[in-house]
């Protein structure tokens, strides 16, 4: 007992210092807790992405800063578990003036920390994950899955599959095999495949793969005696690469398969090596080079700042990910000055209003530099998503190829009417009276 | 010197078996346990709590749990994060479908759950033992997190599987801020670990001991075996499954199945074997060491200023080396040290 107090003692005095020194630290700036997770399992997505984000802070310092706030802020490692996360939100949350944002990554670290946000007036934003039902504001003030969600991605696929179908109703009679990693995750699309399943009358097949998916004969035999037409390949981490290779070895085309966003990165399909070429996957990045990475190259990494060891992942689809979400803080914050003073660094609360105001449209994206790199966003208190729109991308053998010149958008009206379901249910678990915050 | 215990002489049975026998002892854990309750609240800070000591204490809560079954009683387990998860999903199911449950009634039925569960899933230990066991326990692990996720109805029909935490409310008093549920959370702790504590030294306890140390002779001398074994499971389940739920309702708030996963399993399995085998106080040092650790070394790492992808790796390579370095000098466990340290002490400033 004596030596848990000491201990006790130990950490307390450690945290002590830190705190002070952080307390130290130039209060004129607007910080930004970083929760990153560059070791473990995940390792490759979360360097690339928030290796993006930082670097995208720098081009903004680099530039004189917000009206001349100029951007700070601190890593803290995950390992994309949700018990550090939290640890690392905690630690993060007061630290130098104050938390404006944050951004996980990762589903279980967004979940252990929903809770706090309203409390400490931190928003969150979730790019293409977490909570779908979140979009709406009213019920969720603080959470932000901007650009697009999981069920949006899904009416999107079905979209997709329509149009190259020569039209939604020739999808009747279909057979589309929802090939996912079987998780929270995995099944968060079921619900919108289920409603497109009756409403246009192809046949939903679905196949789970254990977590991590490292053997998928069963499933790929099961897809092979069934041949659908379509395959939805909602995967995560391995399973991706070995989804590849099995299907060549069964010999499915790969033009057949349809990824998931998170199926479809360099990661993904470099290590299935030629059994990758012509797979398509969802993603909200046309792939690319745009004005604002050449920047990032000439400013960021010619001085020697850039935050990837491997430049030959700049612009890649996490980095590019990344430099999209640090864009849309950015603009957050920069709205939140408009509105509460130019110059000034913004607290937690007047960045959400930044955030719930989002326009980013492609005169603004061109401003940036990133015309149609991202759908473009308007956000309301009704919608924290605003766009809702995804794209379609091919891996040629080398990089990523657009598919679909224009942004393709799902059944929106549809997924309105579930999230308002969804978040109402919430709502009345936790006895939320939903109503939007003032600015 | 001051350590000693010459002239305490016990008189009577009660004073005999006591928990501390040592008056110093005594003094000394009840002087923690008040400054636990009554300065912490006052000192700690916001992040203290949330990050630090609420963690802690449900992990040592855990960490008890698994100690019983396999420190005391022999059988090993890497389920207990599957025991974790009923305890959790059943206390939600209990609040959201039983209308005006308490919360407590509801940890506690909760525990109930978990110790049913975990009785069932005790049953091949009465044929297996040793590694055998472990990789029967792990299909605990596997079966819970794949029912909780396949049967809609546990998880009130979310189509994603995720469970939001309702709102922790005693005789009307809320439980909202860092301190309030860490003070709930101590107080649940300080019981069990007190309920745990008096029963290895009861007959339960001792009949564990006695099958840890050889399950034949056990019998001969009279234990019944499968009674023994069985109640060892409920025991530690119900143990596992109250730490679940307050993982789900006075830590992260919103959870899915996934978050009880094996490796959760393995932290426990780590926390009681750094910790102590067959030790109360062993728990909840292991959980001290296996939750602290990272989040001081990655403070200390921290403050070096090496760039980020450095430090991440710093910090998991030296845990790894300090576990391998506390299994090789003292592969009893930090309780073990701290018994030491206190012998060590009772002849100080004079060893012979």
């Amino acid at each position: 007992m004596k030596l848990k107090f000491v201990k006790a003692l130990a950490v307390s005095a450690v945290a002590a210092t830190t705190a002070l020194t952080g307390a130290l630290a130039t209060a004129q700036e607007q910080f930004i807790p970083i929760l990153s997770y560059r070791v473990g399992l995940y390792a490759a997505g979360g360097s690339g992405f928030f290796g993006g984000a930082i670097d995208y802070f720098n081009l903004v310092n680099a530039n004189g800063g917000i009206n001349g706030v100029k951007i700070s802020w601190e890593e803290c490692e995950t390992e994309y578990a949700a018990t550090r996360g939290v640890e690392c939100y905690e630690r993060l949350k007061k630290k130098n003036g104050g938390a404006t944002l944050v951004e996980p990554l990762g589903t279980g670290i967004a979940y252990g920390i929903l809770d706090r946000l309203p409390a400490d007036k931190v928003p969150m934003t979730t790019l293409g994950y977490g909570r779908s039902d979140a979009a709406n504001g009213q019920v969720f003030p603080y959470v932000f899955p901007l650009i697009t969600s999981y069920w949006n991605q899904a009416a999107g696929m079905i979209k997709y599959l329509g149009d190259k179908s020569g039209g939604m109703d020739k999808l009747k009679g279909k057979k589309i095999v929802h090939l996912y990693h079987d998780s929270a995750y995995g099944r968060e699309p079921f619900p919108v495949l289920e409603a497109y399943e009756k409403q246009l009358g192809f046949q939903l097949i679905k196949i789970p793969v254990p977590h991590p998916g490292t053997d998928q004969n069963a499933q790929w035999l099961q897809i092979r005696q069934a041949n659908p037409d379509h395959v939805i390949l909602w995967g995560w981490g391995v399973m991706n690469a070995v989804a590849l290779k099995t299907a060549a070895r069964v010999g499915f085309p790969r033009e057949k398969m349809l990824g998931v966003w998170w199926a479809g990165s360099e990661e993904d399909t470099i290590p299935a090596g030629d059994a990758a070429k012509g797979y398509t996957t969802m993603t909200f990045n046309t792939p690319g080079n745009y004005p604002v990475i050449d920047e990032i190259r000439k400013k960021v990494y010619g001085a020697n700042k850039g935050n990837l060891s491997d430049k030959d992942r700049i612009g890649s689809v996490y980095h590019m990910r990344g430099i999209t979400a640090a864009m849309l803080w950015v603009e957050g914050i920069r709205n939140a000055q408009n509105k509460y003073g130019k110059g000034k660094v913004m607290t937690g609360e007047q960045v959400r209003w930044g955030l719930e105001n989002l326009n980013v449209d492609e005169k603004r994206q061109r401003e940036l530099g990133a015309l149609n790199m991202f759908p473009t966003i308007k956000t309301s208190c009704q919608d924290h998503e605003g766009s809702g729109a995804v794209k379609v991308q091919v891996w040629d053998g080398k990089a990523w190829k657009a598919v679909t010149p224009n942004w393709v958008i799902g059944d929106r009206a549809m997924i309105q009417k579930m999230v308002a379901e969804s978040s109402a249910k919430y709502a009345a678990e936790k006895k939320i009276t939903p109503a939007c915050l003032p600015g | 010197m001051i350590y000693r215990e010459s002239g305490q002489y016990k008189t009577s049975y009660i004073n005999d078996s006591q928990i501390f026998p040592i008056k110093q002892d005594r003094y000394a854990v009840l002087a923690f346990i008040a400054f636990a309750f009554l300065a912490v609240p006052f000192i700690a800070t916001p992040y203290f709590f949330s990050a630090i000591l609420i963690p802690f204490l449900i992990f040592s809560l855990a960490a008890l749990g698994l100690n019983i079954l396999t420190g005391y009683a022999g059988q090993i387990s890497l389920g207990t994060a599957a025991f974790m998860a009923v305890g959790a999903f059943a206390a939600y199911n209990f609040m959201l479908r039983v209308p005006g449950m308490p919360i407590l009634l509801a940890f506690i039925l909760g525990g109930v759950c978990a110790s049913m569960v975990g009785i069932l899933f005790g049953l091949p230990s009465l044929r297996i033992r040793g590694f055998y066991l472990a990789a029967s326990t792990l299909a605990t692990q596997f079966f819970v997190v794949w029912c909780l996720t396949k049967v809609p109805w546990f998880t009130n029909y979310s189509s994603s599987g995720v469970i939001t935490a309702q709102e922790v409310k005693i005789l009307g008093f809320h439980f909202n801020t860092p301190e309030e549920k860490y003070l709930l959370v101590l107080a649940i702790v300080c019981v069990m670990a007190l309920l745990a504590k008096n029963m290895v030294r009861s007959t339960v306890g001792r009949s564990w001991m006695a099958v840890r140390d050889m399950d034949v002779a056990a019998e001969v001398i009279g234990f019944r075996i499968m009674r023994t074994k069985l109640t060892a499971f409920a025991v530690s389940s119900f143990y596992c499954g109250v730490a679940g739920a307050l993982f789900a309702y006075c830590y992260v708030g919103t959870v899915e199945p996934e978050a009880y996963n094996l490796d959760l399993s393995f932290r426990i399995l780590f926390m009681v074997i750094i910790g102590g085998l067959g030790s109360i106080l062993g728990s909840f040092l292991g959980a001290g060491f296996i939750v602290l650790l990272p989040i001081v070394l990655s403070y200390i790492v921290h403050v070096t200023g090496l760039p980020n992808s450095v430090t991440s790796n710093v910090e998991l390579m030296v845990f790894g080396a300090l576990i391998i370095f506390f299994l090789i000098v003292e592969p009893h466990g930090l309780a073990r040290l701290w018994q030491v340290a206190k012998e060590k002490l009772r002849l100080w400033p004079f060893p012979h």
